[in-house]
């Protein structure tokens, strides 16, 4: 089952990311980032399902979409560590009037730089699932990396307390980027089977691009550095539990509930 | 086409696709699905089965469980073997939309997509794409015309939409963005 992992993986961090991206629903800095989240989680959520219905065909064994968001339980989720952090830094605690927009841009910066690479070598998947899912899903995340690209550049380049925190949230978040380079059991055997592209190979391509960036957004820059989080192996930190608490209590509460 | 078809001599399919093409995009009442690039082909199956291939703009869209039931609700005259069907590849760009949906959008208060700037066709390179980002589109004013428009955000009122701003008539406009 390498397969389904490595659908699950990508539809995890799809799905974890667009639901910690939605908290700002209602609560968004200014009225037009407010919306700019809402469909960022919008598209995240819709990549997921495409994702999490090919998984579920695959798997044969009466699993759905819904039943992989809801039903399953932290450890069972394959998502990258770093998309499941709140947004503000480690020392706040869980506190939502303490969110940090900052931190919510580092985060989407980081993640869709590497998901605009590797969507566009996904395109060329032997898998013509994934790769119309790839294609589908490069164009939304190429506007994702656009916008936390202009807004890394605004406040690196903007007041004192903008590029402090916009370099807080840069050096809290960096580390977690280690775990992009180290391939699960479940990526490398996607790999060979010709499924997936091999993640270590964009390394060098991502530190190029985020370099880019934060040039121009004159933050300071340093890869390779941290240790290494464990999340696509079902290790997560604390915060996981907690968000799947929230998303999931409705189905659970009301398993066959339908609109 | 004719308006006074004669359902008689009419084939099933192309009466299909006639009833179709009145239905509308749920978010932009003023174009039909088809002048959008949603419908990718309508088919007559072996046992009188009438089947529509759709595809999603964005993949979050929420209109697309409307959109199926709109389809299934037009063609019901067709009998009960209507099935609608997703498919994704070739992803849907806003190269799609037919010259007619465009200025139908215009007249709307929409201003059109430009040019293709989110296809992999258009830019294949990542970095391309976020070293043009600062390249941003020459967008008419829907309402008066003026080519002095900013962006207010990248996003708008849905997902395909970006929200502008027209410095001459200093109305705000919806901007559907090229994908």
């Amino acid at each position: 089952m390498a397969a389904v992992d490595y659908w699950l993986h990508l539809a995890d961090n799809a799905l974890v990311l667009g639901q910690r991206n939605a908290e700002w629903c209602g609560h968004g800095p200014i009225l037009e980032e407010d919306i700019a989240m809402t469909n960022n989680s919008l598209d995240l959520i819709g990549q997921a399902r495409m994702l999490y219905q090919v998984a579920a065909a695959r798997l044969g064994d009466g699993s759905t979409e819904d039943s992989l968001a809801y039903f399953r339980d932290p450890q069972a989720f394959k998502n990258l560590t770093l998309l499941e952090l709140p947004h503000h830094g480690p020392l706040v605690g869980y506190a939502v009037d303490n969110r940090d927009y900052a931190v919510t841009i580092v985060r989407n910066f980081l993640y869709s730089a590497l998901m605009a690479l590797v969507w566009e070598r996904l395109q060329a998947s032997k898998d013509a699932d994934m790769a119309a899912i790839a294609a589908k899903s490069l164009k939304e995340t190429r506007y994702h990396l656009r916008h936390a690209h202009d807004w890394l550049i605004r406040f690196g380049d903007g007041t004192e307390v903008s590029a402090q925190r916009a370099q807080a949230a840069l050096d809290y978040l960096l580390p977690f980027t280690q775990e992009f380079w180290s391939a699960a059991p479940y990526e490398q055997a996607a790999v060979d089977a010709g499924l997936a592209i091999d993640v270590r190979s964009l390394q060098a391509e991502w530190e190029q691009l985020v370099a880019h960036t934060l040039e121009v957004a004159k933050l300071q820059f340093s890869p390779r550095t941290g240790y290494q989080t464990q999340g696509k192996l079902g290790q997560h930190s604390e915060h996981l539990s907690y968000l799947l608490g929230e998303m999931q209590s409705l189905a659970r509460a009301h398993p066959e509930g339908v609109w | 086409m004719s308006t006074s078809v004669n359902a008689d001599m009419e084939t099933r399919l192309a009466r299909a696709t006639r009833l179709l093409a009145t239905v509308t995009d749920p978010e932009i009442p003023v174009v039909s699905l088809d002048e959008m690039g949603i419908v990718r082909g309508v088919f007559e199956e072996a046992d009188g089965g009438i089947r529509v291939v759709i595809t999603p703009t964005y993949s979050g869209c929420p209109a697309m469980t409307q959109i199926e039931d709109d389809i299934r609700a037009v063609l019901q005259p067709l009998g009960q073997k209507i099935t609608v069907e997703t498919q994704l590849s070739p992803a849907w760009t806003t190269d799609w939309m037919t010259s007619t949906a465009k200025e139908k959008l215009r007249a709307y208060g929409i201003a059109p997509p430009s040019r293709v700037c989110g296809s992999a066709a258009a830019q294949p390179q990542v970095m391309q794409f976020i070293r043009d980002a600062a390249v941003v589109d020459a967008v008419d004013c829907p309402h008066c015309g003026s080519a002095q428009t900013v962006e207010a955000s990248h996003f708008g009122s849905t997902p395909c939409k970006a929200l502008y701003k027209c410095l001459s008539c200093q109305e705000p406009f919806d901007y559907f963005k090229p994908f």
